[in-house]
């Protein structure tokens, strides 16, 4: 396994440059973008862990008055609200948008200032969403936020309008990350690359951002209909009036559910990349893994209702419901089963990420079960709002997304960094996460099933619930100890000299192919892409060289701007005017928006080129 | 080396996106995939009324309130304002500049005289008593009509800006993408008014 670089030197280009931390407000390049993202999200995770701890500690005994109820209400529900929005799209978005395009051997992304739109909609919107702890109290009625509770009425303070303003702004830079990726898969891939020669968690991006697509808009209205009724009194939740309080249900989940599977799609991508390369092996069943997936999505927006079960909507739609529901296990053992036959007579190598990944399959077939057993609607009725359902999502959430985004770090960390995450550190992370996790959220399945409620801020001795709360937060301490070694982990890593290896695991999709980190144009020549598993084949059956698809040339490169950054912040501004109803305000700063949405409509880039240092179609050879 | 890399770049040149018959220019899949997610906004909004419309309270209703001869009429005005645009697109391809340029000025100004009747609509019903704030029905109407005009709104600022420049800079083949993506988009806005007109207005009318 002969370390290849790159032959071809490419240096000196015209860009207008930027420097210090104006390189990185400025940057449209994806890799950057993608670092920023991750970065973000960990970040956020920081916060939406402090809370989770917070919410363990004050259930730690009964009668605890740790918090007080209100302080209470506040931090699950910004737990919730951080842990999806914030942490767990925006880490997979993250590697999307580093690896995607080279995966699919391109140059960048289609609209790379858009990209880094998106991004600085996110990164704001979640400051804005977290600013709200200073400005009167954060959200405080469930990641879910229904109505009447989340109403005027029942929630007058200033923190459900941060919900809904803040999550319109992240809404709609993941709405435009879709736009952005489903153009890059479907149209710039390179030559050869045929879709069903494209690596797994490349197809996992694909339909997720099909799921983005048709997903956020019922949310992003769904919001605007409550900001209508918070700040101009409108009456859509109003039921005196003629409201409904449904509604909201309705638009919430038919996001919501679909939301469930933009979280675990990666993540299953993911997974579906480190098995076969620490196995040695190509992925079993390439072909209905895809179609795998792409049921899973067409099902997600099928099963909303069953998450209203407890409504009250009649045996017939949750008949129908329970069935679309269960419907979905079919796909999704498909995949478990496709990845138990990767690994089957494997070569497998223990490293840290293939650890996360194996890790993950059991953990997500317990939050599987879990979730077929919710989906039966009559039983649904016993486990409906207790604990049960805090264990099954953690289950899903933790268990499935997160450690497929902890696998993803170890193993993308090289080409995304250069350097190598310490493995003997990692494998300590890894076994304080997986027992941490473990020991936190099986007993909720107990406490669950004993009648627990969720969300109560604190409960009366006597009912057995003492002792699984209890196992449950010293669980959340060893995950505490398990994250703060990773945490060590990354500073020990970033401290010491880049090992710049390029292909560490024996890879076998395109990235794989270039240097560690890799440089702005990515790939000095496009390849031609003969293979699934192109590299692999290039490895074992040439002289690891992929073909060329093209003579080396002039890349070109879109110029770096700020207007994203700055487009982005006139959005904050107007959310935080409209929230204090400073109006004047609100409709400058929108028609500044508008303004400088009109600008990048005429806006002509004419980007710079790259030049190679050897004369074009000289002496590459 | 080169000519070799050279042939092999042209025979692959069509491969992928092309063997799909998707659009070269990412611009313009991206303003299909943008409206298919704007299909979805307007149908979670249509969806919000059809659910409240009977929710009146206190106040007026829609058979009592709208008037189908001045919706017919504004109707008609904005669906004159999708031939208007594809007659500029077409002087656009002919490389007509002027043309072009006619027939998007005329665009524009039927959006907003479109606008100018929403304007009056919304004026009249405010006076027989329907807000924003009156009932569910007076919300969904404001909040479904109102998102529709902004788009219309914001298409007219789209032409103008394109307008300008192509008066300023004259076109190139950049600028003929930019105002053939706003045409689509422009479409895709009347055809939405179509599905309100008749979800709205007429079912309204007969129930």
């Amino acid at each position: 396994m002969a370390a290849i670089t790159e032959r071809v030197a490419i240096a000196h280009s015209e860009a207008r440059s930027y420097h210090g931390i104006w390189a990185w407000l400025a940057t449209v390049d994806h890799k950057k973008i993608g670092i920023m993202y991750i970065y973000a999200a960990l970040f956020f995770m920081a916060f939406g862990g402090a809370e989770a701890l917070l919410v363990r500690i004050q259930l730690w005994q009964p009668n605890n008055h740790f918090v007080s109820a209100e302080t209470f209400n506040q931090l699950f529900t910004m737990h919730g609200v951080t842990m999806i929005f914030l942490v767990a799209m925006p880490i997979l978005i993250g590697y999307i948008n580093a690896i995607v395009p080279l995966q699919i051997g391109a140059r960048d992304v289609a609209f790379p200032r858009m990209n880094a739109l998106s991004l600085w909609l996110f990164v704001l919107g979640g400051i804005f969403l977290y600013t709200s702890w200073f400005m009167g109290g954060a959200p405080d009625a469930g990641w879910f936020n229904y109505v009447p509770l989340s109403g005027a009425h029942f929630s007058p303070g200033a923190g459900v309008d941060f919900y809904d303003i803040g999550l319109q702004i992240t809404g709609i830079g993941t709405l435009m990350t879709a736009i952005n990726f489903l153009v890059t898969i479907l149209n710039m891939r390179a030559p050869g690359m045929r879709l069903l020669r494209m690596p797994m968690f490349t197809w996992s991006a694909l339909i997720t951002m099909l799921l983005i697509l048709f997903a956020f808009p019922p949310i992003t209205v769904n919001l605007i209909l409550q900001m209508m009724d918070r700040l101009f009194h409108a009456t859509f939740f109003n039921i005196p009036l003629g409201g409904n309080a449904l509604l909201w249900q309705n638009l919430f989940w038919i996001f919501g559910h679909p939301e469930v599977y933009i979280m675990i799609l990666p993540a299953f991508g993911i997974v579906s990349e480190i098995i076969p390369t620490f196995s040695r092996k190509p992925l079993f069943g390439y072909e209905s893994m895809a179609l795998a997936l792409s049921v899973i999505a067409f099902l997600s927006f099928m099963v909303w209702t069953h998450h209203m079960f407890a409504d009250g909507l009649g045996p017939i739609v949750n008949s129908i419901f329970a069935i679309t529901s269960m419907l979905i296990a079919v796909p999704t053992g498909i995949k478990i089963f496709n990845w138990l036959a990767t690994i089957w007579g494997g070569q497998i190598r223990f490293t840290t990420a293939n650890l996360y990944a194996l890790s993950f399959i059991p953990l997500f077939v317990i939050g599987g079960i879990s979730g077929v057993m919710l989906a039966m609607a009559p039983a649904d009725l016993q486990y409906n709002d207790s604990y049960f359902v805090v264990a099954h999502f953690h289950y899903v959430l933790f268990g499935g997304t997160l450690m497929g985004a902890l696998a993803g770090l170890y193993y993308w960390f090289p080409k995304i960094w250069g350097r190598l995450l310490n493995e003997k550190l990692g494998r300590l992370n890894f076994w304080l996460v997986f027992i941490g996790f473990n020991v936190t959220f099986f007993p909720m399945h107990i406490l669950g099933l004993e009648g627990m409620p969720r969300r109560i801020s604190t409960y009366a001795p006597g009912y057995g619930w003492t002792t699984p709360n209890q196992i449950a937060t010293v669980g959340a301490f060893i995950l505490l100890a398990g994250m703060l070694i990773l945490l060590y982990n990354l500073i020990r890593t970033f401290a010491k000299k880049p090992d710049l290896v390029q292909d560490p695991w024996d890879g076998r999709s395109l990235e794989w192919s270039i240097p560690s980190p890799t440089p702005e144009y990515n790939f000095a020549q496009l390849p031609l892409v003969e293979d699934r598993d192109a590299y692999w084949v290039a490895k074992r059956e040439g002289n690891g060289e992929l073909p060329k698809a093209e003579p080396v040339g002039p890349i070109h490169m879109p110029s770096p701007s700020l207007s994203p950054f700055f487009l982005a912040l006139t959005v904050v501004i107007a959310g935080y005017a409209a929230l204090l109803h400073v109006d004047w305000l609100a409709l400058v700063a929108l028609l500044a928006v508008f303004w400088q949405i009109g600008l990048q409509l005429v806006h002509e880039d004419h980007g710079y080129h790259v030049h190679p240092d050897v004369p074009a179609g000289g002496a590459a050879e | 080396m080169s000519a070799q890399s050279e042939t092999t770049r042209v025979a692959l040149e069509h491969e992928t996106s092309q063997e799909l018959g998707l659009p070269k220019d990412h611009r313009i899949l991206g303003l299909w995939i943008f409206l298919a997610g704007e299909c979805a906004f307007f149908a979670s909004l249509i969806g919000a009324y059809l659910g409240l419309h009977t929710g009146v309270a206190h106040g007026p209703t829609g058979a009592q309130l709208f008037d189908l001869p001045l919706t017919t009429v504004a109707t008609l005005i904005l669906l004159s304002s999708s031939l208007t645009v594809v007659l500029g697109v077409a002087a656009m391809q002919r490389r007509d500049v002027r043309g072009m340029q006619i027939w998007l000025w005329l665009t524009a100004l039927l959006g907003i005289i479109f606008l100018e009747f929403q304007g009056y609509e919304f004026y009249t019903f405010y006076h027989h008593g329907l807000t924003l704030q009156t009932s569910a029905f007076g919300s969904a109407f404001f909040t479904l009509t109102g998102f529709h005009g902004l788009h219309v709104a914001f298409g007219v600022f789209w032409i103008l800006l394109l307008l300008f420049q192509s008066l300023r800079h004259g076109i190139n083949e950049d600028r003929t993408t930019k105002v053939f993506v706003m045409s689509l988009y422009w479409h895709f806005v009347d055809v939405v008014w179509v599905v309100i007109f008749t979800l709205v207005y007429l079912a309204g009318k007969v129930s």
